[in-house]
C-alpha cells in the first residue's frame, strides 16, 4: 500500500492533473493518453488551482473502517473553475452544504492505516470564504 | 452464428445462508439446472462462472476449477473458467457462455454465478464492494459505492425533480414482488414510510434504497437450437447479449444521471433483435440501489431521460403493470449475490416466460435484463423470447 501511495503523492497533496495539447481536454487524475485523440495525444501536466463549485454531494454514513472516526462525512463531485470534475471530501457542517456551493482546496488527512501505521494525506475542500 | 436457447435453471436460496458453504450453495443452483434440462451432467462441454470477489470474501481464487471439481465437471476435464466483471460478473458468465455456442464451437454449456459474503464482517462488504469502482480516487477519500449511487440521486433530484418519495416507491415494489418469490431473501412488504424512515446510509439513500448482499448461486445451461429442442419444448432464445463499458469513475463521465454503458448495450441489443423498448413485456433491473432503478427505465428507452419517476408513481412497473420490472424481488427484496446476480435474472425471466412463475407470474413473451457492475463501468442486457 505505500509504494502505490507513494508515487501519486503529487497528485493528491496538490491538484495535479493532465491536458491533452491536441484537443484541450483536462484530465484529474492524470492521464497520459488521451481516450478521444488516442495516438495523437499530447500529454503534458497540468496544476489546478483548486477552486470550484458542487455539483452533487453526499453525506455518508455507512463508513469503510478506516474512516469510521470522522462519521458522518461529506463526499462531493466538485467542478473546477480550469479543469476537470474531482472527487473530493469537503469540511463543513452537513447542514451547510448544498448544490452549487463554492468552495475551495485545502491539505488534509485522509485516514491512517491503524494506530502505528501511515498517514494518508490529501486534497479535501473547504467552503469558499 | 447459432440460435441459443436457455434448456435448464436452477438457483440456491438467496439471503445469510449461515449454514452453507460456498461449494453448497454453487452445487445446488448447479444440480437445479441440469435436473430441470434433464441433463445427467455429462454432456456439458464448457463452464462459466461468475464470481466478482472469492480471493476476498473467501481468501480463496480458482473459483471455476473448485466449482468444476465439486460439479463433477472436473472429473471429464471439462474447461471452467471465471470471469469477473464486479456484480455484473454473473451476466458476463452468460454472455461468455452464450458466445461460445453461438460461435458454434459447443453444444451444451453451463453459465453459473455465485458468492459468498457473509463469512466476512460488514466492514469488509463495504471495503469489497468499493473495489468496484476506482480505489486510487474514489474510494481513497471514501466514495463508498452507496455514496457514489448517492451522488448520482442527488444529481438525478437536482435536475429532474426526482424525490426520496419516487425512490421509496420502487423499493416497496420490490418488496411487495419479493413476497411471493419463495427464494427471495426478504418476504415480506414495507411502506413508503419504512423506507423513508429507515437510517441514511448515504444521503440521500436510506438502508431500504439499497440492495443486501447476499449469499447464494444460480446456474443456466445453454443449448444450440437444434439440442435445445431435443430436451425441451420450451426452450427460452437469446435473441441478443450485448456488453459495454463506461468511464471507471463517476467523475470522468460527462452525465452521470445516466449511464452510457446501458444505453450503449441497449442500442446494440434492439438492434440485434430487430426490437424496440416497447416491444418488450417484462424485465429485471440491476437495482442495487433504487436510484440504478429508475435510471436503468430511462436508459433501456422505456420513457425520456428525466422522466423516470412517472413509470413507478404510475405503477407501470408494477407486476400489474404494462412493463412489470423485477417480479423476483430483484436485488433489493430477493437479494444480491453480487456475482450470481446476473445470472439469477436469467433465470427468472426463464421462470416468468415458460409461465412457471407462481404467484408473480406475468403475461410475457419478450423478456429482459440487466447486469450492472459497480457503478456503472459494465453493463450486460440479454433480451429473451418463449421459442
Amino acid at each position: 500500500m505505500i509504494p502505490r501511495f507513494w508515487r501519486k503523492i503529487k497528485y493528491r497533496y496538490d491538484i495535479v492533473g493532465s491536458v491533452c495539447e491536441n484537443c484541450g481536454t483536462q484530465f484529474y487524475p492524470p492521464r497520459n493518453f488521451c481516450p478521444i485523440c488516442r495516438r495523437k495525444s499530447k500529454i503534458k501536466e497540468q496544476r489546478f488551482n483548486g477552486r470550484g463549485k458542487v455539483l452533487s454531494y453526499t453525506i455518508v454514513h455507512d463508513t469503510p473502517d478506516e474512516f469510521k472516526l470522522n462519521k458522518p462525512y461529506i463526499v462531493a463531485l466538485i467542478e473546477l473553475d480550469d479543469g476537470p470534475i474531482i472527487t473530493s471530501q469537503v469540511v463543513c457542517d452537513p447542514q451547510e452544504i448544498e448544490v452549487g456551493m463554492r468552495v475551495v482546496k485545502t491539505f488534509r488527512k485522509y485516514f491512517e492505516d491503524g494506530e502505528d501505521g501511515v498517514i494518508y494525506y490529501g486534497t479535501k475542500f473547504v467552503p469558499e470564504k | 452464428m447459432e440460435r441459443v436457447a436457455i434448456i435448464g435453471v436452477g438457483q440456491s436460496e438467496f439471503g445469510e445462508l449461515w449454514d452453507k458453504g460456498f461449494r453448497e450453495i454453487v452445487l445446488k443452483a448447479g444440480i437445479d439446472a441440469l435436473e430441470d434440462a434433464g441433463l445427467e451432467g455429462k454432456e456439458i462441454e464448457a463452464m462459466y462462472v461468475g464470481n466478482m470477489s472469492g480471493g476476498r470474501y473467501l481468501a480463496q481464487e480458482h473459483i471455476a476449477a473448485l466449482i468444476a471439481d465439486y460439479s463433477g465437471l472436473s472429473e471429464m476435464g471439462v474447461p471452467s473458467t471465471r470471469v469477473e466483471g464486479a456484480d455484473a460478473s454473473g451476466g458476463l458468465a452468460l454472455r461468455q457462455a452464450y458466445l461460445s455456442v453461438a460461435s458454434g464451437l459447443h453444444e451444451i454449456v453451463i453459465a453459473a454465478g455465485a458468492e459468498k459474503v457473509t463469512d466476512v464482517g460488514s466492514e469488509m462488504t463495504t471495503d469489497i464492494m468499493a473495489s468496484s469502482a476506482d480505489r486510487e480516487w474514489e474510494g481513497f477519500v471514501g466514495a463508498t459505492i452507496p455514496a457514489l449511487y448517492a451522488l448520482m440521486a442527488r444529481m438525478h433530484f437536482t435536475k429532474y425533480g426526482t424525490t426520496p418519495e419516487d425512490l421509496a416507491l420502487i423499493s416497496v415494489k420490490n418488496h411487495r414482488n419479493g413476497a411471493l418469490n419463495p427464494k427471495a431473501q426478504f418476504r415480506r412488504e414495507i411502506k413508503v414510510e419504512d423506507v423513508l424512515k429507515s437510517p441514511f446510509v448515504a444521503e440521500p439513500l436510506r438502508l431500504l434504497d439499497c440492495a443486501p448482499l447476499s449469499d447464494g448461486a444460480a446456474a443456466i445451461i445453454l443449448a444450440n437450437e437444434k439440442v435445445a429442442r431435443e430436451y425441451t419444448d420450451s426452450p427460452v432464445f437469446i435473441k441478443a447479449c450485448t456488453q459495454a463499458s463506461d468511464y471507471l469513475a463517476l467523475q470522468n463521465r460527462e452525465d452521470i444521471t445516466t449511464m452510457r454503458a446501458v444505453k450503449i448495450a441497449a442500442d446494440m441489443a434492439y438492434d440485434q433483435a430487430g426490437l424496440k423498448p416497447e416491444d418488450i413485456d417484462v424485465v429485471e433491473l440491476h437495482d442495487s440501489f433504487t436510484i440504478a432503478e429508475l435510471i436503468a427505465y430511462e436508459d433501456l428507452g422505456f420513457v425520456e431521460k428525466g422522466r423516470g419517476a412517472e413509470l413507478i408513481r404510475e405503477g407501470i412497473t408494477s407486476l400489474d403493470g404494462s412493463l412489470p420490472a423485477n417480479p423476483s424481488g430483484g436485488l433489493k427484496a430477493c437479494g444480491h449475490a453480487i456475482g450470481a446476480t446476473g445470472i439469477r435474472q436469467a433465470v427468472e425471466i426463464t421462470y416468468q416466460l415458460r409461465g412457471k412463475a407462481g404467484k408473480r407470474q406475468v403475461e410475457a413473451e419478450m423478456g429482459l435484463s440487466l447486469n450492472i457492475g459497480g457503478t456503472g463501468a459494465t453493463a450486460v442486457i440479454t433480451i429473451y423470447e418463449i421459442g
